[in-house]
């Protein structure tokens, strides 16, 4: 059975990537355009990287991987992330 | 300062020449997932490789079995560092599957149920070291491995070998699939340690 985390578990690998709690940050997924805290995503953890999915549409939002010298994000799947100073 | 006498307290443990550098030997099967698991019925289930031109060639279940399938005993290696040896899997060689395809493409996009992608170049899918694996470990393919069939290339990461198969895209240029865009290595060689871009 495989399972999946909330979007909260990105939070370590994206502070070395922003300055601020992307977790916090509303994200627009760029399939069906759900509005969400990124920390509402789908996360699956037991895959060669993470993959956070939107909640209503399964679209991949985000991915990182983790090389050991490098980080490798995409936020391909958001159409605008929405991040508060 | 200590002075250490080199085999004082034991020979280091000699590498496995069958693992390639960086792997650690399993005997269970880890499951990895990038998203939900499909379940597909081999009633619904279809098998389509796509050409250059646009045609389909479509196999059912049946069809695809009634070309024949074998025994294959074979090494796994994933990216994540395990590898799994002497493995026993059943399923159709995809030279068989390409006998009446005919492509001047050389690189193929694998495609599973759930949307997931990963490119290999054709070579690599012919000559007796591809399947669409249908049986693993005694038994049908689970569908958290992958099954009713997934794609079997145990030279390359496991990664590549697609599970949920569901179709095989010719294309002109690798185009990178699902892992290969986000990180992943274009090729994917255990051997040489091909991990990442």
């Amino acid at each position: 059975m495989t399972h999946h985390l909330d979007g909260n578990v990105l939070a370590g690998a994206l502070s070395e990537v922003f300055r601020s709690d992307v977790t916090a940050a509303r994200g627009r997924c760029g399939g069906c355009g759900r509005t969400a805290p990124i920390a509402e995503a789908m996360v699956w953890t037991d895959a060669p990287g993470l993959v956070a999915r939107c909640a209503s549409c399964d679209r991949v939002l985000a991915t990182v991987v983790d090389t050991g010298d490098r980080v490798i994000l995409s936020l391909a799947g958001l159409s605008a992330v929405e991040l508060r100073r | 300062m200590s002075f250490v006498t080199r085999g004082f307290s034991g020979r280091r443990r000699e590498a496995d020449p069958r693992l390639p550098p960086g792997q650690t030997l399993v005997q269970d099967w880890p499951v990895l997932s990038a998203g939900p698991t499909p379940q597909v019925d081999t009633a619904d289930w279809e098998f389509t490789i796509r050409d250059e031109t646009g045609a389909d060639h479509r196999w059912s279940w049946d069809e695809l079995l009634a070309l024949g399938v074998e025994d294959v005993t074979v090494d796994i290696h994933c990216v994540t560092h395990w590898s799994r040896l002497d493995m026993a899997w059943r399923g159709v060689s995809l030279d068989k599957v390409f006998e009446n395809v005919e492509s001047e493409h050389e690189y193929v996009m694998a495609h599973s149920y759930g949307g997931y992608t990963t490119n290999v170049p054709l070579e690599d899918l012919l000559d007796g070291k591809a399947w669409i694996a249908t049986e693993a470990d005694g038994g049908p393919l689970d569908p958290e491995h992958g099954g009713p069939a997934r794609l079997l290339v145990p030279h390359l990461y496991f990664w590549k070998s697609a599970k949920w198969l569901r179709g095989l895209t010719m294309m002109p240029d690798n185009d990178p699939g699902f892992w290969e865009q986000y990180g992943y290595h274009l090729y994917g060689d255990p051997w040489k340690e091909e991990r990442y871009w």
